[in-house]
């Protein structure tokens, strides 16, 4: 039986140890690249360390009675005691034990969750720049109301300092995560929940919407660039005289469901409209007002349905070529 | 109506037309053979209407094991699809459909109708009991379960499949997916929902009330117990998924407002709804399954089952705290510190039921003398697997680490880990362990090590990497990826292994074939030659129709086991038979799930005649059923000349 299983122990522990050693560094989230990432990586290394000690304990026990109990040709009798029933005291035991691992797991929780409620404690002196974030199908949109700039698809932000991400949706529940910078956040639309994240190194971080929003989920990725102080001053000021103005006819064609790719904007969508407060009604005004299908519809009505599918195929065409590029060009 | 079914019949994509065809195909070879061999009327007599535990037991399995080649496949797909960076082996919506597909049969058409099955067929053989409580309820489940599980089937070549997931997150479900393949979800669901609770009452009923004389609770073998607790959040948990789904079905065929976008409606509301039933839906697949691999790690270390006690304990606090930690499902939804804190710490207090049932389950094979018979080597072998998805369980119920794994590759390979290592596992065990006691004869020993190996193997292969997958920030649901994201080399391991694990289904099958060609016939009852409890105290190794013909009489824990040392001290009396009053077959609850499936088609497609027609057939088979006099309604008595002949026919 032992040589049965030896394959598969030995698997396992190799993955163990790819697991704790040789990976970790390697991973994203192992890899953070500010204080919020790297409160979380503790964390989870912490916990890490107790599941491991607790995998030993189990494999351990496992190991030794599956092998010590089978039975075989020369199987000593004196072994089997079929009718042990139980002993309180063992089972005091390991009620006890988990639930002291539970408590010792909790606390750190508990202690982090409130943690992250508040911005970096090395920066708190430092005024956190106020970023909305706000996601459409399939797109992100960053509006810097102090700055009164926007982004899309991609978030500058200076290194060393508190940012506020106000995140929102304007129409499907979405999640916005930088594994690197920090734990998500879901943005639903007529709801704001705030995030603070901040960057220790320049650099370009991978961010992304983990949650399902359909068909173009995937592609709804933006570039997190942490940038040094001055160069994110020098950026902000450059956007403000050069980008062009977010006009309503563009801001709505941004909310038809489709990817994009970058774009900067010298004001922000805040003056048109607030996902904060809309409860996804604006983005289902503006799908209706481009003939996007909405409404679910079964077989019957599909016909009409079709038409103006196609309709909104023909003005997606025509959007492409101004403001956006087709989402072909995203898919690599 | 030609337009209709033109324009819904699913005929561009080369592989779904292959599944049309090869769906043609089996449906013309199953009329055929039926009609061919004349057993139209044996399928009708002894299937169709039976109101047999053991008989609808068998058929919930054999449903699920076709569900679970229809989910396996999808799995493969999806696996398949993100083997390699920028595939095009499948489009973004063709592979939303697989996986919200995948998800939904796995939970709803495999796992829970597989574990209901087992329960079916074992319960009442474990209790003493001659068939379930109300047997033409139970027909009813079953037959409601079949048909809710082939209208959400047949969206993939009619009309289109959901799209939204598994969890179908509103609004995402309604504005964002038209066309019928939501409503495909809500009504398969909804209709195989009401079979679940019906099954749930029966079997609280039958286990409260129909115990053999001398069990008391605490004489119930584990997995009576487990069912017997299952039952009890089948109950409290289903309503609200009616209740959900309706809400939805409203929003999306009336035009109601309550997860919507637009109009003022909350689509927060669903998520916690779907939780409030979706949490106690893992427990109910898994608790059976902690209760099957008891009674196999009981009967093959041929030992008692140690701390049985604070096993029933750790239960039913399962069970409770289950209704209690919905909210981890979206701790990232802004919930505050203290939510999150609250529901953060109620879900890790869970693993302390949990690790109370391994340790009992390490000490019951203490001094045990360990059989590795296959059943037992799935049991064994879910120890460690499972330690695997309770520990990173743990790691996701810390609220703020779940911030970095939420939506990832981690909470994949976790819930696989749980779900797999627990459910599946526990299916097969209980399978091939109650195998006898279904059909005469065993599986062979040989084969199910080959499937058991090449799916351990195969799964730890396949969910491992998916853990590092997820700390590398891989978010679920994403149908492709590109090279850059370093993702490759984990996703062509992961893919490896599901081919391993599709490899051993196979093997399982074909074990079917060979064993019901080849294997010995079982005699007795007590197949293993170790069983402990009722179920295998039966004359033959089938039961009888009326399952014992002398009610057992149950002295202790393990009752079987203490009638078999009673039996060679010499002590047992001679049978003295009685008549068994046993009830009859019943036609109308496999009618009435044809109109359920008919009014369900009907609301899929806002087909309204087609929908009412199907509910008035729904409430002329419920007038039908109430009309009958007693007289009509009150079974028959098995006389006791016949109960001595197939008595003695078995024993010759």
């Amino acid at each position: 039986m032992f040589k049965k299983l030896k394959p598969y122990l030995v698997l396992a522990t190799s993955f163990l140890f790819l697991f704790v050693l040789s990976g970790c560094s390697e991973y994203a989230i192992f890899d953070p690249k500010g204080p919020n990432a790297a409160t979380l990586k503790d964390l989870i290394m912490y916990s890490i360390y107790f599941m491991i000690f607790i995998m030993i304990v189990v494999y351990a026990l496992f190991a030794f009675v599956i092998v010590k109990y089978r039975d075989r040709k020369n199987f000593n009798e004196k072994d089997h005691e079929p009718d042990i029933h139980g002993s309180t005291k063992l089972e005091i035991i390991w009620t006890v034990i988990p639930i002291v691992i539970i408590i010792a797991l909790s606390i750190p929780t508990v202690k982090v969750l409130y943690d992250l409620e508040k911005p970096p404690k090395e920066t708190a002196h430092k005024e956190p720049i106020v970023i909305h974030a706000t996601s459409a199908d399939w797109k992100w949109i960053f509006s810097y109301p102090g700055e009164d700039i926007e982004t899309v698809n991609y978030v500058n932000v200076p290194e060393d300092h508190p940012v506020l991400f106000k995140i929102t949706s304007a129409d499907s529940m979405s999640s916005f995560w930088v594994p690197q910078i920090g734990g998500q956040e879901y943005g639903m639309p007529g709801m704001v929940n705030d995030l603070y994240l901040q960057a220790d190194e320049p650099g370009e971080y991978e961010g992304m919407n983990s949650n399902f929003t359909g068909q173009g989920m995937t592609h709804q990725q933006f570039n997190f660039v942490a940038l040094e102080e001055d160069d994110y001053q020098k950026w902000v000021k450059e956007t403000q005289e050069k980008a062009p103005q977010l006009t309503e006819e563009t801001y709505e064609k941004l909310l038809l469901p489709d990817t994009v790719e970058e774009m900067t904007f010298s004001n922000t969508h805040l003056d048109i409209v607030d996902h904060g407060v809309d409860s996804g009604e604006y983005a289902m005004k503006v799908r209706e007002k481009y003939g996007v299908e909405i409404k679910p519809h079964g077989g019957e009505d599909s016909h009409d349905s079709e038409e103006s599918t196609e309709a909104v195929e023909d003005n997606h065409e025509e959007e492409a070529s101004t403001t956006t590029e087709s989402s072909e060009h995203h898919n690599h | 109506m030609f337009d209709f079914i033109k324009d819904n019949l699913i005929l561009n994509d080369p592989m779904l037309l292959g599944a049309n065809i090869s769906i043609l195909l089996s449906v013309i070879g199953i009329v055929f053979i039926l009609t061919y061999f004349k057993k139209w009327k044996w399928l009708w007599t002894e299937w169709l209407t039976s109101v047999d535990h053991k008989k609808i037991g068998i058929m919930y399995i054999i449903a699920a094991v076709i569900m679970l080649f229809r989910g396996g496949v999808d799995a493969l797909l999806m696996r398949a699809q993100l083997t390699v960076p920028n595939n095009e082996f499948l489009t973004s919506q063709h592979y939303n459909e697989i996986f919200t597909t995948h998800g939904t049969i796995m939970i709803i058409f495999m796992a829970m109708p597989f574990v209901i099955g087992l329960m079916n067929v074992v319960v009442p053989l474990q209790i003493g009991a001659r068939d379930v409580a109300f047997p033409y309820l139970n027909a009813l489940s079953f037959w409601s379960f079949f048909f809710g599980a082939i209208l959400f089937n047949i969206s993939f070549v009619f009309g289109g499949s959901p799209d939204a997931g598994w969890t179908n997150y509103a609004p995402l479900a309604i504005e964002g997916s038209p066309g019928p393949g939501i409503n495909y979800y809500l009504l398969g669901l909804q209709i195989s929902g009401i079979g679940t609770l019906l099954t749930g009452i029966n079997f609280i009923v039958t286990i409260i009330k129909m115990r053999a004389p001398g069990m008391t609770l605490m004489r119930m073998p584990m997995f009576t117990w487990t069912a017997l607790i299952t039952n009890f959040i089948i109950v409290f948990a289903f309503p609200v998924l009616t209740v959900t789904l309706a809400l939805m079905t409203f929003d999306r065929l009336f035009g109601t407002h309550f997860f919507t976008l637009a109009d003022g409606g909350m689509p927060m509301l669903w998520a916690n709804l779907f939780w409030i039933w979706g949490h106690p839906e893992v427990y109910i697949v898994i608790l059976p399954a902690f209760g099957i691999f008891s009674e196999i790690f009981a009967t093959f270390a041929r030992k008692t089952l140690f701390g049985y006690k604070s096993m029933v304990i750790s239960i039913v606090t399962i069970s409770f705290l289950s209704f209690l930690v919905w909210v981890h499902h979206f701790f990232t939804m802004g919930g505050t510190a203290a939510v999150n804190s609250v529901f953060s710490i109620t879900t890790m207090a869970i693993a302390v039921p949990t690790g109370i049932k391994i340790f009992n389950w390490l000490l019951t094979l203490y001094k045990g003398r360990i059989e590795y018979t296959v059943p037992m080597l799935w049991s064994v072998g879910f120890i460690p697997t499972f330690l695997i998805g309770g520990v990173t369980g743990v790691m996701l119920g810390m609220a703020a680490a779940d911030f970095q794994y939420h939506n990832s590759y981690f909470l994949v390979a976790h819930f696989h880990y749980t779900l797999i290592c627990g459910t599946v596992f526990a299916c097969f065990a209980g399978f091939v362990f109650w195998y006898p006691k279904m059909f005469g004869h065993k599986l062979n020993e040989r084969l199910g090590k080959w499937t058991f190996w090449f799916f351990m193997i195969g799964f730890n292969v396949c969910f491992l990497p998916q853990f590092l997958l997820g700390f590398d920030g891989m978010p679920r649901r994403i149908y492709t990826y590109g090279p850059e994201d370093g993702w490759t080399g984990l996703n062509v391991v992961s893919t490896i292994g599901g081919i391993g694990m599709g490899i051993a289904f196979m093997i399982l099958v074909y074990n079917v074939y060979y064993s019901f060609r080849y294997a010995k016939r079982e005699t007795s009852g007590d197949a293993w030659g170790a069983g402990r409890t009722l179920e295998w105290a039966t004359t033959t190794s089938v039961a009888p129709f009326y399952n014992f013909a002398v009610t057992p009489e149950v002295k202790g824990l393990d009752a079987f086991m203490i009638m078999k040392q009673e039996r060679e001290a010499g002590k047992e009396e001679k049978p003295e038979y009685k008549p068994i009053h046993m009830p009859s077959n019943a036609g109308t609850p496999f009618v009435m799930s044809v109109f359920f499936f008919v009014a369900g088609f009907g609301l899929v497609f806002k087909l309204w005649w087609i929908a009412i027609l199907g509910g008035i057939g729904v409430l002329a088979c419920m007038a039908l059923r109430s009309l009958r006099s007693h007289k009509e309604d009150e079974g028959y008595y098995v006389s006791v000349e016949e109960i001595i002949n197939t008595e003695q026919k078995k024993e010759a």
